[in-house]
Parts: structure tokens; C-alpha cells; sequence
């Protein structure tokens, strides 16, 4: 069975760092005129994305074709799904067309490792429930990486990570490798929007560590989460944990602003961000094609199992 | 670079057939075949194929300064060819360190540098790579040692030392020579 | 078809009942137990059943079988059901009324019963549903399903939600001579749940069931039953607070009876870190504390019975995602073989738990769980307490394959089983 990225605590620290040195190559040669190689001429790349999601499956897209891969896009709402039709069966179908890698994103949690079972394929996680978002991580530990040029490690950088932590896969790939790499994760949320029986490296005021962190992130607070009573409404989310002008004016200048996108102006991002001096969230948007390209070049050009021991063969 | 893809572990036992100044002569007069042929140095630009490559280039580039020293020297760049290969997939692959050419390549004389040629397609993988920066005037091949057992029609224009070998030998170059080691049982 | 009346001698059993253990053989004709003691000779006509090496008790009864006839039988039907009850060693079993249409009618009811006795394998015991359609709105017609011979009443899949229209059945009920079973679970704060609300769902990003949706109801509904005066029975018990609830209650002197499933003795959610739905459930997998909380109340009779909670599901639909998978998992054939694995208990107690306490629950004591005595009807199992084997799906007599428990060791096998005098299951295998 093929090697999947699925979560990044499978990917584990030696395989985080390979695939952000992977990603300077794939920086490189987005760089150029023409950013193009032939490293996966006549692989087939599924993105099987199940939620909404133009953006990430945009990204996978160029990604893929930058490497000269062919894709193929099921691109299904959950309105539309056709009950009748299994996961299973889906997969099974495309997969006997005749398919390297499976890109999905699924609205339930753990849905890319069912996927699993029923193909040899290589299965990347786009997104699972609230689960796990590993290119996501990815994405951003390159951008703190060459933001703050950091290539060996994280230790003693602080990061605040403000929001709906309960609800995002997001945050949980991200704070792990973070944690990973070395650096200090503490949570900012009311408790409603807390994993239940999470208690460590939490506080619940985001003034109280503004001062004194190394990068910002700001989650999404979704409008949905209105109909559920998780907080009262979006203007007092905004007064407790939103980056208001106050807010920012009080950020240090070398603090990193970061977002995984798409912003909610007003509301976690009360400010505008192109007035952060530390905005770095369209070089996470880059940086995501490049990572996206080292994921897959990794899994489906490198070779085999070895390649993530990361035994250098040259 | 070495070419036979099961030689990880250096054999040390292995026969030295070119020492240090062996290669330091070798290096010496392709430095000078590279003036006399390009009529000078305009335009001229040393690419080192990594990772056998660059430190061939680097040495040629050194020389090159020595016999020209009213000249600025010759351009130097190094290539990472492994998203060009022919052969992912077949064999691991990791990208050694990225690309690095600061000059134009776009008209340029560009003079791929490698230690060792064997198959030719490390070459061939090299030149795709080459036309993804743009389309040089010409390209020129130089290696230290040519080995034989060409898969592709590759050619060099400058070899150090041609070294006929039998397809189960492996061969290591470095500044302290030449060593063959291996070979059929 | 009644069943054609047979001659059985059963020997060299060790038997085990209310009364106590002893070594002895038995002898069965037309459906009742003629003799009982040491070195029977056996007569013309009769049936040997070998018992060495085996325990001869009065047959299960499952208070909580989920058998979809009508309406889900592509799952299970009320004869395959059936015949994974007597491989299971009960001789009586309570149909669980979520069926399609819901057990709330006489029609319905009759139905099932009716099912039952065609397959001849068991007692199938239709229960009624609390509430019609269980839509949790207006009462299910008690007193004329009482009189069709219901006797145990859930709206099981679903808690009622209202309390007052739970204290109107409670009441209502109290007159009839029929119990009240609640599966506890209150809905406003499970919604969307998958499994147990801890530790593990908060790392997995799974939205969970608190152990205190189950607590607050079974609260409710002690303190309902102090109020009326009638008795109910509880469901699934699956957390420590609900086991000392009933502690408490029972202490009080309240007419509560409880129940806990094998799976609730035997797995914990982290399981469902595999993200199988095999290991979804209602109530849900939780902590080795709730566990061992379990285990205690089945040790110390705050809970009564175990019951399995027989939930047959289509392969797929246990392959779906989590959140869409319906939750339940098989437990007939590997009851008594997870019990006496994880139990530390007294054989008697096990057997209790499984045979005469439910029994009393299910108001069929008159029939099963009996004594093994001259003039009793012949409903008995013969089980080896000590053989250790694994499930494997493919030979389960279910319809369905949703077992949680392969690559489990279990303890302890069913044989035989003894239905009205019949041998419906000799050394393992089902005789129709």
C-alpha cells in the first residue's frame, strides 16, 4: 500500500522536516518564468473534496499540474450528495479509473482513513471534521520558517492561536506542529469553544498575552456558531478576541499576523490586515502550492518508503 | 556523483587509479580547453550538477580566475536536476540542495559540470532542467571522468580522464582522486 | 408449528440455578424437567445431550434485542435474531419496539410474537413503546398491549424528553403491573455526538456524548419513580455517576431495576481512535472508570441483568463516516463469553445476571430462569465455562457482522440450549 499523509502526528518531526526542505525546492521553481517540471508526468491526482472548499482545492490543483501531474476534480456539496451511493463505492469507482493519489477533504472526521482500506492509492488529507488539516500545518510552519528564517527550529517562539479551537482541524494540526518544531502553543477562547477537558495552555483573555508573543494566528469565527450559543453574539466575540485597531496598534513589529482563510472582516480580523506589519497570510497562500507540491512530489515521485526515513540517495 | 544506484555504503577497499594531482592537472587543462574554445570568457557560465557537480564547477571556476586574473572570472551557478529525472518513481529521490542561478541563463554559453558520466541521463535530466530557465546560446558538457556505458547519445566536450569500467564497478571522484571499486565476482 | 414434544436426557452436567450447584443428570419429556439426579440411566427414545465439562443452567433472557422485523430486515429478522439467541443460550428474548411500523399497536405486537413462534428457536417478548411512533408526544395504548401479554415498555433508541408526559406514563402505569424501561438521554446535549465525551473525543475532534445527558435522566426518573410509586427498569447503564445513582436509589428503597451491556463491561472509547464505526454506540464507549464502576454494580446487584442490546446493522452502513454510521453492535453469540472473560465474579452471580434476574424483570419467571427441579419447564443452557475462543464474523448466525469483539478473547461457550424441551442447539450449531 502506498505511503498517505493523513494527520501530522502520523507525519511525526522527521517527516515534517523533510517535506519543509522539499518545499524550498518547490519554492524555487515556482520562482521562476516558467514554473513547471516533468517530476510527475503521467500520475493522476483525485481531488475528492466533499465540503466547499474553492480555495484549497484550487491550490492542490496547481500544485499537482505544476508537477506535470493530471488531475481529475469530484467535487461534490453535501446537498447534493446522493445518499444512495456509499463513500465506499465513490472511491472504489474512481479508483478503477486508474488513480495515483486521492486529495479529499470530508466534513466527517476520519473519513481519509476509511479511505484507506478500500485503495492502494495515496491518500492526502485535505481537511477532515475538526479533525486534522496537515498541508495546513504544513503551509504554515513554512511560513514562519522562511518569514523568520528559522530553518533548524522553533524553539522559544511564542504563539498565540485565537478562536474557535472546539470546531477546528485547523488549530489541531497546527498546534501540533508547532509543538513539533519547538515552539510555545498557548490557546486564547471562551470555553464554549474549547475542546471539553482541554486545560493546559489556555487562557481565556487575549490582552494578557498580546504582549508577549512571536506570532498571532486568528481562526475563523464562524457565523454559524451563533445558532448553537457558543457565544452570545459576533460583536462581543470581537470585543473579547477580535484584532481590533487597539489591538494591533499594541502588536510588537515583529510579530507574524497569520489566518488559514477565508477572513471575516469585522470580526476576528477587526483591523485592516494589509496595515499589520507582520501580515504574512498571502505568503501562507504561496507557500500552501508549495508545500502542496513537496506533499505530493514526496508520496508519489520520490520512490518509495524509504524516502521518508530520509535516507539521501544521490 | 556516483551512477550505479546500489554503492551506498563506500567500499574502501577499491583501486586509486588517479591521485590528487592527477585531478589538479586534469582540472587545470580543461579550464584552459574551456578559454581556448569559447574564445574567452563572455557569456560563459559554469553550472555544477549536484551534487557530484559543484564542487568541480567550483574548482574549474577557481582555475579559470587563476589563468585569467585580469578577467572578473567565469559565471558559476549549481543545478538540482532530481524533478527532471527520468526515473522517479524507480529509485528514492531526494532533492539535494535547491538550485542556485543567479545569471541569466537566457542566451548564455552554459557549461554543465559533473564529476563522473556514465549513463548520460543525469545530462539529459540537466538539460530539461536548463530550458525551464530559458534557452541558452549554446550548452557544453565537462567532466572529470568519463566512464563509458552511454545509455543516451550524450557526449562530453571536456573530460579530465576517459576510464573504461565493467557495468558492476562503481567509481568515486573527489580533490584526492580517483577510485574504482567494486567489480564482478 | 408447536414444537413436537421430545425426550432429552441431559448428562453429567453441573448445575447451576437460584437454588445452587450440584452434579447431576436431567431428564426432560414434553417439554418439562421429569427427573433430576445422579446417574440417570437413559430409556427408549431419548436424546443423550452431553454435559461433561459443562455448566446446566436455566436459559438467558436478553431484556434488550434489537431484532428490525418489521422494517430493517435486510439487518436481522425475528428467526435469524432468534437463532443467534439460542446459539447465545437464551431461551427468551425482549424485542426492542423500534421496529417499522413501532411496536405501539396490538397488530404490531401480535405480529412479532407470532414471528417468534414460527422460528420456534426462542421466546420472543414483544415490548411496547412508551409513546406512539416513540415520537415522544402522546401515550402508547398500555393497558391494551398489557392485556396482548406486553409487559416492558421503552421508547429505547430515544429517552422520553418530556418529564411531565414521563410522570403520566409512571402513573398511568403503576396500576398495570407493567414496567417502565428508559433509555437515559437527554437529547439537547448530544447533539451530533459520536462517542463519549473525554479526553479522547477532545483529541480526536469528535463531538461527544457527557456522561451527564445519561445521569440527568436516570435522576429524573428515580426521582419520578419516588414520587408515583412504579417501578423502572434502566437501560444500558454505561456511566460510574448513573451506577451510583441506582446505588443510591435501590439504598432508598425505590423499585428500580437496572441493566449494563457486555460492550459496557469490556471496551473503552479508545477505540474509536480507528474511527471504525463497529465501535459506535448508544450510549457510547467510555473510560475504564465507568468500566470498572460497571463491574462493581453487576458485583454487588445494583445492577441487575446484563443485557446485550443487540444492534444488527448492515455492513454498509457501518462503513460510513462516523458521524453518519448508525451506532449499535451484535452481542447475542458473545455474550456469555465476554462476561465470564471480563467479570470477576462468582459463576452463580454471572449466571443470575444473565438467567433468573432478567427473568423476574421481564415478568417471564414462571417459565424461565427456573429452578432445575421436577415439574419446570425444560428451558436450560448448557455452557463449558472455561473454553476460550474468538468471534469470527463470517459464522455468526445474525444476519448482520457489526461484532466490536474480534480479535477479543472470550471465556466460556454455549452448547446446548434447551427451548420448551427441545434441543434447538447441540455442540454449537443450531438444529433449525
Amino acid at each position: 500500500m502506498s505511503r498517505s499523509l493523513l494527520s501530522i502526528s502520523e507525519l511525526g518531526e522527521p517527516g515534517l522536516r523533510r517535506l519543509l526542505s522539499i518545499a524550498d525546492h518547490m519554492a524555487e521553481v515556482n520562482r521562476r518564468p516558467n514554473p513547471k517540471v516533468p517530476a510527475l508526468r503521467g500520475k493522476t491526482v483525485c481531488n475528492l473534496f466533499f465540503e466547499d472548499s474553492t480555495r484549497t482545492r484550487l491550490s492542490f490543483e496547481t500544485a499537482a499540474k505544476r508537477l506535470s501531474a493530471d488531475t481529475m476534480n469530484f467535487a461534490v456539496s453535501q446537498s447534493s450528495l446522493n445518499k444512495g451511493e456509499s463513500l465506499r463505492d465513490t472511491v472504489e469507482t474512481i479508483a478503477a479509473m486508474g488513480v495515483d493519489a486521492f486529495v479529499i477533504r470530508h466534513g466527517s472526521s476520519g473519513a481519509p482513513w476509511q479511505l484507506g482500506a478500500w485503495t492502494n492509492a495515496s491518500v492526502i488529507n485535505a481537511g477532515d471534521g475538526w479533525h486534522a488539516h496537515p498541508t495546513q500545518a504544513l503551509l504554515d510552519m513554512y511560513t514562519v520558517r522562511t518569514a523568520l528564517n528559522r530553518l533548524e527550529g522553533f524553539d522559544g517562539l511564542r504563539v498565540a492561536m485565537v478562536g474557535d479551537i472546539k470546531h477546528s482541524r485547523v488549530a489541531r494540526s497546527t498546534t501540533e506542529a508547532f509543538k513539533m518544531l519547538g515552539a510555545d502553543v498557548t490557546w486564547v477562547s471562551p470555553r464554549t469553544l474549547l475542546p471539553p477537558s482541554h486545560k493546559e495552555h489556555v487562557v481565556s483573555n487575549l490582552d494578557e498575552v498580546l504582549d508577549d508573543i512571536d506570532i498571532l494566528y486568528l481562526l475563523r469565527m464562524q457565523k454559524e456558531r451563533m445558532n448553537e450559543a457558543l457565544v452570545p453574539n459576533l460583536r462581543e466575540y470581537t470585543t473579547r478576541f477580535g484584532l481590533t485597531p487597539e489591538r494591533a496598534a499594541r502588536l510588537g513589529d515583529h510579530v507574524l499576523v497569520m489566518h488559514p482563510g477565508p477572513m471575516n472582516r469585522g470580526v476576528e480580523m477587526a483591523v485592516d490586515p494589509s496595515e499589520l506589519r507582520g501580515n504574512v497570510i498571502n505568503q501562507q497562500v504561496t507557500n500552501g502550492i508549495n508545500v502542496r507540491m513537496a506533499v505530493l512530489f514526496d508520496l508519489l515521485g520520490s520512490g518509495s518508503e524509504n524516502s521518508l526515513a530520509g535516507s539521501p540517495e544521490s | 556523483m556516483t551512477n550505479t544506484p546500489d554503492e551506498q555504503s563506500a567500499e574502501p577497499a577499491g583501486k586509486q587509479v588517479l591521485g590528487p594531482d592527477d585531478v589538479r592537472r586534469a582540472i587545470t587543462r580543461m579550464a584552459h580547453e574551456i578559454i581556448e574554445r569559447n574564445r574567452g570568457l563572455a557569456g560563459v557560465a559554469l553550472v555544477g550538477i549536484q551534487t557530484g557537480g559543484v564542487w568541480v564547477a567550483e574548482l574549474l571556476a577557481a582555475e579559470i580566475a587563476r589563468i585569467e586574473p585580469e578577467t572578473d572570472g567565469v559565471l558559476l551557478g549549481s543545478l538540482d536536476a532530481s524533478l527532471y529525472r527520468d526515473d522517479i518513481g524507480l529509485r528514492p529521490v531526494t532533492p539535494g540542495t535547491v538550485s542556485d542561478l543567479t545569471f541569466t541563463v537566457e542566451g548564455a554559453t552554459v557549461v554543465l559540470v559533473d564529476d563522473v558520466l556514465y549513463t548520460g541521463r543525469t545530462v539529459r535530466s540537466a538539460l530539461d532542467a536548463i530550458g525551464d530557465y530559458g534557452r541558452p546560446k549554446s550548452v557544453q558538457l565537462a567532466v572529470i571522468v568519463d566512464r563509458g556505458h552511454r545509455e543516451l547519445p550524450i557526449r562530453p566536450d571536456y573530460v579530465g580522464k576517459n576510464l573504461p569500467t565493467s557495468s558492476e564497478e562503481s567509481v568515486t571522484v573527489t580533490a584526492e582522486g580517483v577510485v574504482i571499486s567494486g567489480g564482478g565476482s | 408449528m408447536k414444537s413436537t414434544p421430545r425426550k432429552l436426557l441431559i448428562t453429567n452436567g453441573r448445575l447451576i440455578d437460584a437454588g445452587g450447584e450440584r452434579s447431576a443428570d436431567v431428564r426432560i419429556a414434553d417439554g418439562v424437567v421429569t427427573e433430576v439426579g445422579v446417574g440417570l440411566l437413559s430409556s427408549d427414545g431419548e436424546q443423550i445431550v452431553d454435559a461433561a465439562g459443562m455448566v446446566v443452567c436455566p436459559g438467558f433472557v436478553d431484556l434488550h434485542v434489537h431484532l428490525r422485523e418489521p422494517g430493517r430486515e435486510e439487518a436481522e429478522t425475528i428467526e435469524t435474531g432468534s437463532r443467534g439467541a439460542a446459539i447465545g443460550g437464551f431461551t427468551a428474548i425482549v424485542a426492542m419496539p423500534n421496529t417499522d411500523p413501532t411496536q405501539d399497536s396490538v397488530g404490531v405486537v401480535e405480529f412479532v410474537r407470532q414471528q417468534g413462534e414460527r422460528a420456534g428457536l426462542c421466546e420472543v417478548l414483544p415490548s411496547g413503546s412508551i409513546t406512539v411512533g416513540r415520537k415522544g408526544e402522546t401515550l402508547t395504548p398500555f393497558a391494551e398491549l398489557a392485556a396482548a401479554g406486553v409487559r416492558l415498555f421503552t421508547d429505547d433508541g430515544n429517552g422520553v424528553q418530556d418529564p411531565q408526559l414521563m410522570r403520566r406514563a409512571y402513573e398511568y402505569a403503576s396500576d398495570l403491573g407493567i414496567t417502565m424501561a428508559q433509555h437515559c438521554e437527554v437529547e439537547r446535549l448530544t447533539e451530533g455526538a459520536v462517542m463519549h465525551e473525554g479526553s479522547c473525543c477532545s483529541h480526536l475532534g469528535l463531538p461527544g456524548w457527557p456522561s451527564l445527558a445519561e445521569e440527568l435522566m436516570v435522576h429524573r426518573d428515580i426521582e419520578l419513580v419516588r414520587l408515583t410509586g412504579a417501578p423502572a427498569h434502566f437501560l444500558h447503564l454505561s456511566t460510574a455517576g448513573s451506577v451510583e445513582l441506582v446505588r443510591k436509589a435501590k439504598a432508598d428503597g425505590l423499585a428500580v431495576t437496572a441493566e449494563a451491556t457486555p460492550h459496557h463491561i469490556s471496551l473503552t472509547d479508545e477505540l474509536l481512535r480507528s474511527y471504525s464505526a463497529l465501535y459506535k454506540v448508544n450510549p457510547p464507549l467510555r473510560t475504564m472508570d465507568d468500566i470498572t464502576a460497571i463491574r462493581e454494580g453487576l458485583r454487588d446487584g445494583t445492577i441487575d441483568a446484563i443485557a446485550t442490546d443487540h444492534a444488527p446493522h448492515v455492513s454498509a452502513s457501518k462503513e460510513l463516516p462516523l458521524d453518519q454510521a448508525p451506532p449499535g453492535m451484535l452481542g447475542l453469540e458473545t455474550a456469555l463469553g465476554v462476561s465470564i472473560a471480563h467479570l470477576d465474579m462468582p459463576l452463580v452471580d454471572i449466571v443470575a445476571a444473565l438467567s433468573w434476574k432478567p427473568a423476574e424483570i421481564a415478568g417471564v419467571a414462571d417459565r424461565h430462569g427456573r429452578p432445575i427441579e421436577v415439574g419446570e419447564p425444560a428451558n436450560l443452557t448448557a455452557f463449558d465455562p472455561a473454553e476460550e475462543w474468538e468471534v469470527v464474523p463470517g459464522q455468526l448466525a445474525s444476519k448482520s457482522r457489526n461484532t466490536p469483539f474480534v480479535g477479543v478473547p472470550l471465556t466460556g461457550r454455549v452448547k446446548h440450549t434447551i427451548f420448551n424441551g427441545e434441543v434447538v442447539v447441540l455442540d454449537g450449531v443450531a438444529q433449525k
